[in-house]
Order: structure tokens, then C-alpha cells, then sequence
């Protein structure tokens, strides 16, 4: 269950482990982020730096709590620079993470969209339910969690990248694409790029399977109040950051095309 | 169901009920404004406008305090020019829209408010009291002399309701509020939130990236309601009750201390979006079991001694 925090709390880092190029996770112990729903999110401080909305990517494995850092700004190049011992707040849980539904869910993570499917699959294996996963990136020193996947999920795992270097070449989306045309799944989870998961999306609409999606916009208070998350009516902080398909039908117009940038003005998705 | 309708008319702005989501909650975007008239809402106010755009304070923005929250956002906004166009669109959604502005100049009020008449809003909000940009702007309410000239030139460049909110961190708030009207206000906002600060203990230094930050929520209902009190006593214009308003009987107190309407915030943290339905429906119920045939009968009873309450013919509104 979802515990309120009411204010931020320091956690001392365990560990900082390298997962791929450009990623990197930080391992801590938490019994907020323990108790959390696979796909609900932290905001996680660096003081004197920025306070990031960040998802869970291990909820408790073996008593730790895991967040996993991808490099695209100051805040998370701090975040990947930091040693065991070295501190940083959270805020949260928060938000709506993924519901479970159906007996053959397909999953599709493109990027570091993994880190927030992650929790989703250890909670469907405990479940006994082997999920079929299509993890995609550009190349293959990109593929995030591609190891502990595959010692998972064995053949249930299919590995795309861009460039061929690994697995299948061509986009996950278009591999998902494929898999949804057929009859074997009755549930689509997607986290990653927005074009990669609007993609997903159209595929699983033209075929009338239920999607989840977990989308991502400039979060700053988490708490449903401010509104620069905004996309149509929903908050993603707060009535996501998991969208289901009568959501994402409702957002259609803006989902893939177009954010609020910081300043509230309309910009075009571009990854 | 009685005939009891709860519309209330502000400065000749009529509302089909007197609630109204506070300044910068929710604000940005036409969609979730119109969710907010939806759950019952009588109009929305906006995000406050500027003349050009802004990103705001980095994070961390907001602290949830024991009894609210403390923020410092720092006025995100696309500018004037680009919000025309939001505003526009939530006319044709037939949503009624307070536009809430400011600017760093007299002329700036000016200028934005012009624009956002030209764009059909139904009424202006003159935010004189962001707590968060005070040293980029400086406090605009901090000074009754400049209230009233920057109210003086927004007036003269539109003819819609203006409003003018006061904030609560002044010596004496009646003075600000007679210096607006006096400028040409058709309603006065009270209040803005309280500057505050948090401290981590952990990190041992400001939570808040801009150190200090606006608190509202239940924590500064008292002072507020004791800010619309006073403002009541002080100006004939009408005057609209904001901070701390989660429950319908908070609804009901501001009402009796004189507020013609109400802007909720941060009860959407604490209770969502249908908070604007709980407090209708009750505010409807606190009418209809005490005899009451509308909301403008309430309002201000409390500055009324009990011989003058037992009269009905003497229910009248104060500064209405």
C-alpha cells in the first residue's frame, strides 16, 4: 500500500552499480519505496541540484530498493556520480502504477523504460505468470536489464535494437506490432520513448487489446496540485504516471505529438 | 431536490456556484481547467500570466506541511500573447475564466491585461501578491501607493471584472485593500498564501529551491478568514475568500464573514477534484436545513449582531 510521506526523507545510497552505457542504478534501503506498486514513481532530491520524478526499478530484492538513472541531464548525471554512502531524498510513492489484468500480457520496453516494468515483471513471475517482454534500444551495449531478463524470462524475452547489433533488428514497436497482430496476448504493458509507446499503442488499439502505458512529463510538485504535468485532464503525477486505454483514447490528440514545456507553453514530442 | 440554486453574482460576473479553484492550481492547460468546472466549479481561474514566459523555480517546489502545503513555482507561464489563445479555448468550452495576471511594471499590468480582455475572459484577476518572485518583482501589495496605481492603469484598460488579490503578509491589510478600490477594483481576492520556509534536517538546509515558498491549505484558515473579515469591513466592493477552504463548512464560515465567493487550492491535494462537489453539496444542504433560500443570504451574517440575524427581513449581504 501506498504510505503518505509528508516530507522528504534522506536515504544513505548502498550501492551504485553500472547497468549499461549510460545507466546506472543506486541501491537503498526504503519501507515507503518497499511497499510501493510496480510503475508508481519517486521524486527523488539532490540537494543544491534538482528533484526528479524517478521510477522504482526494484521494489525489494533482498531488502533493497532500486532506482535506475539514465544520463540526459545535470540532475541525472549527478545522480550516476554518486558513491555508496552519499545521500539523497525522496518524496513518494506516488501516482498510479500498473494494474494487474489478464492471463498473456505482452511487455514492451523500449530504453529505460525497463527500469518501470521491472517491478511489474517480478510481481507477474511471483503471480506464476511468465510475461512475454520485448526489450528494445539502439544498440546492444544499451540494452538495459537485457541479462537478468533473459535468467527470467528465458525465451519470453525477445531482444530488438536499432542498429542489429543484438537480437532482432528494427524497432521494438514494429516487433510489437507483429506480435499483437497475432492472437496470442490478451494485455499490453509499454514503457519507453513516447513514439515508441504511441506506436504500441495504435497497434493494441487496431486490435482491441487493453494497453497500459506509463507516460512521462515535467513533474513538479508529484501531488496533483500544480498542474504543469498536465495531458488533456489527467495530472501524470497523480492520475498516472500509468495510463490505461480509456485514458490514453481521451489523450490520443497529445499522446506521441505534443508536451507542456516548463513554462506551460505546447512542444512537440520528439523521442 | 429543492429549487435552491447556489449561483452567486461577483462583481457582475454571475457564477452558478460560488467556488472557484484558486490561482496556480491547476492552471495550466485548458483540459484540466475544464475538469475543474466539471466537478462543479462556478468559473476557473488561471495560472497567472505574465507579459513573456517563464519556467518557474527549479524543484523542489512544493512541501506538504502538517496541515497544507508550502510552494514556490515562481509563476510558470507561456506569456500574455501565447495564453490568449488557452483562454479562447476555454470559452468554447463554455467554461466561464477568471484570467489571473501580473507583471514586473504598471505598464506591464496593463499591457497583460489588455491582452487577456481582448482574448474573452469573463473576469481578471490582478495577482499584487506572488510571495515567490519577490526579488525579481518585488511585492506589489507590500504598498498601498503602487496597489493603486497599478489598479488605476489596469482599469483603464479593460472594462471586465477586476479583481485584485491582496496577500495576508502585510501589516494591515485593509489599507492595501481600500488603496485597490480606490484604484478601481470591482472585488478584492483575500488572500495569497503566507511566506514560509522548510528546513531538512537531514540535508540541513532549505528544502525549497528558492528557499522560501507560499503556505496554504487548512494552516492559514484562520488568518485568511480574519484577512476577508477585515477587508469586509474595510471596502464596498465584494470580496472572494481564499486559503485554507477544504470542507463545506469552511465554505459556510467565509461566507458568513462576507466572501461572495471562494477559490479552493490545495484541498485538490488532500481531496481531489470532486472536493468542488462535497462542498457544494454542502454548503446547498447548510442552506436548505437552516432556511435560506440562496447563498447571497449568508453571506456576511456573522458581522451582524443575533437581534439583527433573527429579522429576516434584515438577511442582506455586506459589501455585495
Amino acid at each position: 500500500m501506498h504510505i503518505k510521506q509528508e516530507n522528504s526523507r534522506a536515504v544513505k545510497l548502498i550501492d551504485v552499480v553500472s547497468e549499461c552505457r549510460d545507466v546506472s542504478s543506486l541501491l537503498f534501503r526504503d519501507d515507503e519505496t518497499r511497499a510501493a506498486e510496480p510503475g508508481q514513481y519517486l521524486m527523488v532530491w539532490l540537494p543544491g541540484v534538482d528533484e526528479v520524478p524517478m521510477s522504482v526499478s526494484a521494489l525489494d530484492v533482498d531488502g533493497m530498493s532500486r532506482i535506475t538513472v539514465r544520463e540526459v541531464g545535470e540532475a541525472t548525471v549527478k545522480l550516476s556520480e554518486l558513491s555508496p554512502g552519499d545521500r539523497i531524498g525522496l518524496r513518494g510513492p506516488f501516482g498510479k502504477g500498473y494494474r494487474l489484468q489478464g492471463d498473456t500480457p505482452l511487455l514492451v520496453a523500449g530504453g529505460s523504460g525497463a527500469a518501470s516494468l521491472m517491478p511489474l515483471v517480478e510481481k507477474m513471475l511471483r503471480r506464476e505468470t511468465t510475461p512475454t517482454l520485448i526489450l528494445g534500444a539502439r544498440s546492444a551495449d544499451m540494452l538495459l536489464f537485457a541479462e537478468r531478463l533473459e535468467e527470467q524470462l528465458g525465451e519470453n524475452l525477445i531482444v530488438t535494437t536499432d542498429d542489429g547489433s543484438r537480437g532482432y533488428s528494427g524497432y521494438a514497436s514494429g516487433y510489437a506490432a507483429k506480435l499483437i497482430e497475432g492472437d496470442g496476448f490478451d494485455m499490453v504493458y509499454t514503457c519507453g520513448p513516447e513514439l515508441m509507446m504511441a506506436k504500441v499503442y495504435q497497434s493494441a488499439r487496431e486490435h482491441g487489446l487493453p494497453i497500459q502505458a506509463s507516460l512521462e512529463r515535467y513533474v513538479k510538485c508529484a501531488v496533483g496540485l500544480c498542474g504543469n504535468c498536465a495531458i488533456g485532464p489527467y495530472r501524470v503525477c497523480k492520475d498516472g504516471p500509468v495510463f490505461d486505454t480509456d485514458m490514453l483514447d481521451v489523450v490520443r490528440d497529445e499522446f506521441g505529438v505534443s508536451r507542456m514545456d516548463a513554462s506551460g507553453r505546447t512542444v512537440r514530442v520528439e523521442h | 431536490m429543492s429549487k435552491l440554486s447556489l449561483a452567486v453574482e461577483v462583481a457582475g460576473l454571475r457564477l452558478r456556484s460560488p467556488l472557484m479553484n484558486a490561482a496556480g492550481v491547476l492552471g495550466m492547460s485548458p483540459p484540466i481547467l475544464k475538469r475543474v468546472y466539471d466537478s462543479g466549479a462556478g468559473a476557473v481561474v488561471t495560472k497567472s500570466v505574465g507579459p513573456v514566459p517563464r519556467t518557474g523555480h527549479p524543484n523542489p517546489t512544493l512541501v506538504r506541511t502538517s496541515c497544507g502545503a508550502l510552494n514556490a513555482m515562481g509563476l510558470p507561464n507561456p506569456g500574455a500573447e501565447y495564453f490568449a489563445d488557452e483562454i479562447k479555448d476555454l470559452k468554447e468550452m463554455g467554461v466561464p475564466v477568471v484570467a489571473s495576471f501580473f507583471g514586473g511594471t504598471v505598464e506591464e499590468f496593463a499591457q497583460v491585461a489588455g491582452t487577456l480582455s481582448d482574448a474573452g475572459a469573463d473576469a481578471l484577476e490582478l495577482n499584487a501578491s506572488c510571495p515567490n518572485v519577490q526579488e525579481e518583482l518585488g511585492m506589489l501589495a507590500a504598498d498601498a501607493g503602487n496597489v493603486e496605481k497599478v489598479t488605476a492603469a489596469v482599469r483603464d484598460e479593460t472594462s471586465l471584472p477586476l479583481f485584485v488579490k491582496l496577500s495576508p503578509n502585510v501589516t494591515d491589510i485593509k489599507e492595501i485593500a481600500e488603496a485597490a478600490e480606490r484604484g478601481g477594483a470591482d472585488a478584492i481576492t483575500a488572500v495569497n498564501t503566507l511566506k514560509g520556509i522548510a528546513i531538512d534536517i537531514d540535508f540541513r538546509r532549505p528544502v525549497l529551491a528558492n528557499i522560501t515558498g507560499g503556505l496554504s491549505g487548512p494552516a492559514v484558515k484562520p488568518v485568511a478568514l480574519r484577512c476577508v473579515w477585515e477587508v469586509v469591513e474595510a471596502v464596498e466592493v465584494p470580496v472572494i475568500g481564499c486559503g485554507g477552504v477544504t470542507t463545506w463548512r469552511d465554505a459556510v464560515e467565509y461566507l458568513l464573514a462576507g466572501a461572495s465567493a471562494l477559490e479552493l487550492g490545495t484541498a485538490v491535494m488532500t481531496h481531489g477534484f470532486e472536493v468542488y462537489g462535497q462542498v457544494n453539496e454542502g454548503i446547498h444542504r447548510y442552506l436548505e436545513d437552516n432556511g435560506f433560500n440562496s447563498v447571497k443570504e449568508v453571506i456576511g451574517l456573522a458581522h451582524q449582531t443575533g437581534e439583527q440575524q433573527s429579522s429576516k427581513a434584515d438577511r442582506c449581504s455586506v459589501g455585495v
